[in-house]
C-alpha cells in the first residue's frame, strides 16, 4: 500500500460521486448502470475497511481540502465515531444497491438512472459527514446531503411527493438555516475554532446562558435528528420509493442528524460541559417524550413505511437521550445504537419494500396470513423487530443495555422506565406485523391474481443479509464496543 | 500606455458607443460591442492589479493636477467594482445576440448596442473618477442611456416602466447636483479627496449637512432602497432580458459605490455616524427592504418581475452591512456586491433564455421546463441556491459575513431577522422549481433547448457563483483591505 492517508480520505469521499458519470453513461443499459453503482459501493467499502485498519494501527488520518474561509477549512480527521458510521453508511449502500436491483425493476419506477446518480450523490454527503474535521465541514455535507436527497424524496413526481418534498426541504433547510447556522457562527465567534476537540471547544468560564442557548440551537437546528417538535419531514419523506427509505431515512440522513448531535455534544461542548448544564435535564425529557409520544403515534399507522417511520423518529430519540446523558456509557450507548438501528430499520424498510413489490400491500391491516407467502421476508422483519425491541440474540440487546448504564451512571432513574415502556410499545406495533402474516389465515374473499411467493430474489437476498447481520451485531458487539470506546478517549 | 489605464478605462467604450453606430449592422454592432466590452474588462483587470500591488493611482486628465484639474482616482474598491461591471457585461453580452434578436425590433438593435456602451462607459466613468460633478456626468450618461434601453423592451409597457424611471432617475439626479453644488459653494472644490479634507473645517453647517441629505436621498433612489425603490420592479420586468441581467448585475451596485464613496470618503465615517441615527436608518430600512420584497417577490406571477423584487431584498442586505459602519459590515457589503452581482447575472441570464425558447417569463409557462430545457432549469436552481445561500455558493460566503457582522455588534435580533430572510428566499425559488420539474409541459407547443451561444456565458456564471464559494480569496482579501482603506481614508 503507496497510498497517502490524505489520497485514501479524498477518495473515500470522491468515489460515489465518480461513480456518476458512469451511471449517467449507462443510463440505457441498465446491468452496466447497476454495475457503476455495486463497483462504486465495492469500493467504498473496501477503502472504509482499508481507513478502518488504519486507524486500528494508530496512524493520524487527516486530510484538507480548502480553506474556504480565513480559519475555517474543509477538512478531514478520523475519528472511531466517524469510522464507524461510515463504514455502515457505505456497507449498507452496497447492501441496498442489490436491493434496489430487485425493487425498482419488480415495480417497474420512472427514472432509475436519475435515481441511482442522486443515491451516489448523497452517499458521498453522508461521507462527508462522517469524516470530518469541523463543524463546518460537517454543515456544508449535511447540507448537500437535503438537498441532493430532495430528487430522491420526490421521485414520483406526483402531487403527494411534491408535498412530502416541500415540508421535507422546508424543515431540513429551515432548522438548518434559522437554527444550525447562527450556533455554528457564535460559536466560531466564541471560541475561534470549529474543529473537533475532546473536551470541547469552549474556554472554562463560558457563560452559562450562552451555552445553553447555544444547546438548544444545535438540538432543534440539527432537524435531521428529527427530535420532536420538528420531525414532521420524516413521515412526508416516506413518499419516497423504498430503497431511499431505507437507505436514506433509516440510516443515512437521519443518523447524519443523530451522528451530528453526539459530535456536537462529545467535540464541541464536551460531555461534563453538557452535563452541567440545567437546560440537559430538558432536553433529555424531550428526548424521552419524542421516544413514547412518536411509538404513540406508530401504534395509530396502519400504512407500513408510516409506522416503521415514526419507528425511526422514536429510536432517533434514543440515540439523542444518550448523547444528552452526557455520560460515558450514554454516548457509548448512543453510538452503538445507531450502528445497531441502522442494521435493524434497513431491513424493516427493505421488508415494507418486498412485501409492496412482490403483494402489492402497504397497509398493516392487508397483511393477515401473507407470512405463509413470504416466509423469508416475514422471518427477517421478526428478526429485524426484535433488534429495534432490544432482545437477544440481537444487536439491538447491547445499546440499549448501555445505554441503561449511562442512565443509572447519570442518576436519571426515570429514564430506564422510558426505555423500559417503549420496548413494551414497540413489542406491540412492530410484532403485530409478522402477527398477523403468520398466525391469520388470509381473508377467502380475496381474489390472488399475484403471482404469490416472495419478492425479486435480488431485493431477498438484501434484506435477508442485513437481517442476518443484526444477529451477528450481537456476538460482535464486544469489539464494537471496544473501537468505540476510543470515543471519550482520544 | 499602462499609465493612461484609468482613462482608458473610461474613454474606450465612450468612444466605441459612436463608432458602433457607424457599423450598422446588428451582428457587427454586437461583435463590436462585446470586443469594446472585453476590452475594457481586460483593462479593469490590469488596474486591479495595479492597485493590489502598488496602492492606489491618480491619473490627472490632460495633465492637469488635482484639485484644479480632473483626477481619476483608482483605489482598492473602485478597481473591484470596475472589473465586477466591466466582466459582468462582457459576459451577458457575449450570451445576448439572440435574445435581443427575438426582443428588440431590427431598425433598433444597432441602437440597442449603442445605449449599452454609452451605459457601461458611464457606469465606468462613475466608478473611475474622482471628481465629484463628473461623478454626476457620468450619472446622467448611464441614466439616460439606460432609459433608452428598458424602451426597447418589447411590451409596450416597457416605455412606461421608462418613463417611471426617467422621472425618478432624474429627481434622484437633481438632488446629487444640488448636494454637490452645496458642497462646493461651502468648499470651493469638486474633487473627491480635496472635498474629504475641507468638509471637516465646515461640518458643522446647516449646509454642509444638506448637502450630505440631498446627496444620500438622491443616491438612494437611484439605488432602489426602500421605500424608493417602486420604480425597480416596473424597469427590470418590461426591460429586454439582456438589459436586465446586466442592470441587476452592475446598476445598482455603482449605486451603493456612490453612497459608500460619499458617506466614507468625501463625508467620512465621523459625519455620516453624527447627528441623525442614520446607521440605524439604514438597518431597519434594509431589514424592511428584505421583508417586504421577498414577499411581495413570493406572490409574483411573473418570474422576472419576482426576482427583480428580490434584487431590492438583497439591495437591502447590503444597506444593513453599510449601516453597520464597521470595517466587517462594509466587508460584508462589498462581498454581497460581488456575490450578488454573480447571483442575479445567472437567474437573469436564464430567463433571458426561457423568454427566447417560450416568449414569456410567467410561473405558468415555465411548467416541465426541465424536461425540455434541462441546461437552463438547473442553471436557474442553482443560481437559486445561491440567492439562498446554500454553503459552496457564494451567497453563503455573504450571508457568513454579514451575520457575523451584525452579531460583533451585539445585534443579535438583526442577525436573526437576516437568516430568517433568507428563507423567505427559498419560498421565492422554490415555487418556480416546483413548477419547473414536477408540472408536465403543456403538449401543444415544441420547445428546445436554448442555443450554446446562451448556455455557455449562463453556465460560465453559474459556475462562478460555485467556484468563489469555494475559493473565496480573491474576494474576501480584496473587500477586506478596501473595508479597512474605506474607514482609515480621513485618518
Amino acid at each position: 500500500m503507496t497510498m497517502t492517508t490524505e489520497l485514501l480520505i479524498s477518495l473515500t469521499i470522491l468515489t460515489p460521486v465518480l461513480a456518476v458519470p458512469g451511471i449517467l453513461l449507462f443510463g440505457n443499459k441498465q446491468n452496466l448502470r447497476e454495475a457503476v453503482s455495486l463497483i462504486a459501493a465495492a469500493v467504498l467499502t473496501w477503502l472504509s475497511l482499508n481507513l478502518f485498519q488504519q486507524l486500528q494501527a494508530g496512524t493520524v488520518l487527516a486530510a484538507q481540502w480548502w480553506e474556504l474561509l480565513p480559519g475555517l477549512t474543509i477538512a478531514f480527521h478520523i475519528e472511531p465515531l466517524g469510522m464507524m458510521f461510515a463504514l455502515i453508511a457505505s456497507s449498507l449502500w452496497f447492501v441496498t444497491v442489490v436491493y434496489a436491483i430487485g425493487y425498482m425493476r419488480g415495480h417497474n419506477e420512472q427514472n432509475q438512472t436519475r435515481f441511482y446518480a442522486y443515491f451516489a450523490v448523497a452517499i458521498a454527503a453522508v461521507m462527508g459527514v462522517a469524516l470530518a474535521e469541523n463543524l463546518f465541514t460537517l454543515f456544508v455535507f449535511y447540507e448537500v446531503l437535503s438537498l441532493c436527497t430532495y430528487p430522491l424524496v420526490t421521485h414520483a413526481g406526483t402531487d403527494k411527493a411534491k408535498h412530502g418534498g416541500r415540508v421535507y426541504l422546508g424543515i431540513l433547510l429551515s432548522t438548518s438555516i434559522a437554527f444550525f447556522l447562527p450556533a455554528m457562527i457564535i460559536t466560531w465567534m466564541q471560541s475561534g475554532t470549529l474543529s473537533f476537540t475532546p473536551g470541547g471547544v469552549f474556554a472554562d468560564g463560558t457563560s452559562v446562558v450562552l451555552l445553553s442557548v447555544l444547546l438548544l440551537l444545535f438540538a432543534f437546528g440539527v432537524g435531521k435528528a428529527a427530535l420532536m417538535p420538528f420531525h414532521r419531514w420524516l413521515p412526508s419523506a416516506m413518499v419516497a420509493p423504498t430503497p431511499v427509505s431505507a437507505l436514506l431515512h433509516a440510516v443515512a440522513v437521519v443518523k447524519a442528524g443523530v451522528f451530528t448531535v453526539l459530535k456536537v455534544v462529545v467535540f464541541i461542548f464536551g460531555i461534563d460541559a453538557v452535563q452541567s448544564l440545567p437546560v440537559t435535564q430538558w432536553l433529555i425529557y424531550l428526548a424521552c417524550a419524542s421516544i413514547l409520544l412518536a411509538s404513540l403515534v406508530a401504534m395509530r399507522q396502519d400504512n407500513i413505511k408510516a409506522r416503521l417511520a415514526y419507528s425511526t423518529i422514536s429510536q432517533l430519540g434514543y440515540i439523542t437521550l444518550g448523547a444528552f446523558l452526557a455520560s460515558a456509557n450514554g454516548v457509548l450507548g448512543s453510538a452503538l445504537h445507531i450502528a445497531m438501528h441502522a442494521a435493524g430499520k434497513i431491513t424493516l424498510f427493505f421488508c415494507a419494500g418486498a412485501i409492496y413489490v412482490a403483494a402489492h400491500k402497504t397497509l398493516v391491516s392487508e397483511l393477515d396470513g401473507l407470512g405463509r407467502k413470504m416466509p423469508y421476508t416475514f422471518a427477517a422483519f421478526t428478526i429485524a423487530a426484535l433488534s429495534i425491541i432490544g432482545l437477544p440474540p440481537t444487536g439491538g440487546t447491547w445499546s440499549k443495555w448501555t445505554l441503561m448504564l449511562g442512565a443509572v451512571d447519570s442518576d436519571q432513574l426515570f429514564v430506564l422506565a422510558v426505555l423500559a415502556l417503549s420496548s413494551l410499545l414497540n413489542i406491540v406495533y412492530l410484532l403485530e406485523l409478522p402477527a398477523r402474516a403468520f398466525l391469520r389465515s388470509a381473508p377467502a374473499s380475496e381474489s390472488d391474481h399475484h403471482h404469490g411467493g416472495e419478492a425479486p430474489w435480488p431485493s431477498l437476498l438484501a434484506l435477508c443479509v442485513t437481517a442476518l447481520s443484526c444477529i451477528v451485531l450481537f456476538f460482535t458487539a464486544g469489539p464494537i464496543m471496544q473501537f468505540l470506546q476510543g470515543i471519550s478517549l482520544t | 500606455m499602462l499609465s493612461h489605464l484609468p482613462i482608458l478605462q473610461v474613454i474606450l467604450p465612450l468612444l466605441a458607443a459612436p463608432s458602433c453606430l457607424i457599423l450598422g449592422r446588428p451582428a457587427l454592432a454586437w461583435g463590436f460591442s462585446f470586443a469594446t466590452s472585453a476590452a475594457a474588462m481586460l483593462i479593469s483587470m490590469l488596474l486591479l492589479q495595479q492597485v493590489w500591488l502598488e496602492g492606489p493611482i491618480s491619473y490627472f486628465l490632460g495633465g492637469w493636477e488635482a484639485p484644479w484639474g480632473i483626477e481619476y482616482r483608482i483605489d482598492l474598491l473602485n478597481a473591484f467594482l470596475l472589473l465586477i461591471v466591466s466582466s459582468l457585461s462582457t459576459v451577458v453580452l457575449a450570451g445576448t445576440r439572440q435574445s435581443v434578436a427575438a426582443e428588440v425590433e431590427a431598425n433598433r438593435q444597432t441602437l440597442f448596442y449603442v445605449s449599452w456602451l454609452l451605459c457601461l462607459a458611464g457606469l465606468l466613468g462613475i466608478l473611475a473618477t474622482g471628481d465629484a460633478f463628473n461623478v454626476f456626468v457620468f450619472l446622467e450618461v448611464s441614466s439616460l442611456s439606460t432609459y433608452t434601453l428598458i424602451s426597447l423592451g418589447r411590451d409596450r409597457k416597457a416605455l412606461w416602466a421608462s418613463y417611471q424611471y426617467l422621472i425618478v432617475g432624474t429627481i434622484g439626479a437633481t438632488f446629487i447636483l444640488i448636494g454637490i453644488g452645496l458642497m462646493y459653494m461651502m468648499t470651493g472644490t469638486l474633487n473627491m479627496q480635496d472635498l474629504a479634507q475641507r468638509l471637516p473645517v465646515v461640518a458643522d453647517t446647516r449646509t454642509v449637512f444638506a448637502a450630505y441629505a440631498f446627496v444620500i436621498v438622491g443616491v438612494c433612489l437611484k439605488l432602489a432602497l426602500f421605500p424608493l425603490h417602486l420604480w425597480l420592479p416596473n424597469a427590470y420586468a418590461y426591460a429586454p432580458s439582456a438589459v436586465t441581467a446586466f442592470l441587476a448585475a452592475t446598476a445598482t451596485k455603482v449605486a451603493v459605490y456612490l453612497l459608500i464613496r460619499f458617506s466614507f470618503t468625501v463625508f467620512g465615517a465621523d459625519f455620516s455616524a453624527m447627528d441623525i441615527p442614520l446607521h440605524q436608518l439604514f438597518i431597519a430600512l434594509g431589514l424592511i427592504a428584505v421583508f417586504s420584497a421577498s414577499l411581495v417577490a413570493i406572490l409574483q406571477i411573473d418570474i422576472k418581475r419576482a426576482i427583480a423584487y428580490s434584487s431590492v431584498a438583497q439591495i437591502g442586505y447590503m444597506i444593513i452591512g453599510l449601516g453597520l459602519g464597521t470595517a466587517a459590515g462594509l466587508q460584508a457589503t462589498l462581498l454581497h456586491l460581488f456575490n450578488h452581482a454573480l447571483m442575479k447575472g445567472a437567474l437573469f441570464m436564464s430567463l433571458a433564455a426561457v423568454a427566447l425558447r417560450m416568449g414569456s417569463t410567467r410561473l405558468d409557462d415555465l411548467a416541465g421546463l426541465s424536461q425540455r430545457m434541462p441546461l437552463t432549469a438547473m442553471a436557474f436552481v442553482l443560481g437559486g441556491l445561491s440567492l439562498i445561500g446554500v454553503p459552496l455558493t457564494v451567497g453563503f460566503i455573504s450571508k457568513w459575513y454579514l451575520v457575523i457582522a451584525t452579531l460583533e455588534m451585539g445585534m443579535w435580533p438583526v442577525a436573526a431577522l437576516i437568516l430568517v430572510g433568507s428563507l423567505l428566499a427559498v419560498m421565492y425559488i422554490w415555487r418556480v422549481v416546483e413548477v419547473m420539474y414536477f408540472r408536465d409541459p403543456p403538449a401543444s407547443t415544441q420547445v428546445s433547448e436554448a442555443p450554446v451561444s446562451v448556455l455557455l456565458p449562463l453556465w460560465l456564471l453559474v459556475i462562478a457563483n460555485i467556484y468563489f464559494g469555494i475559493d473565496t480569496a480573491l474576494p474576501v482579501s480584496v473587500t477586506a483591505d478596501a473595508a479597512q482603506a474605506l474607514l482609515g481614508w480621513g485618518k
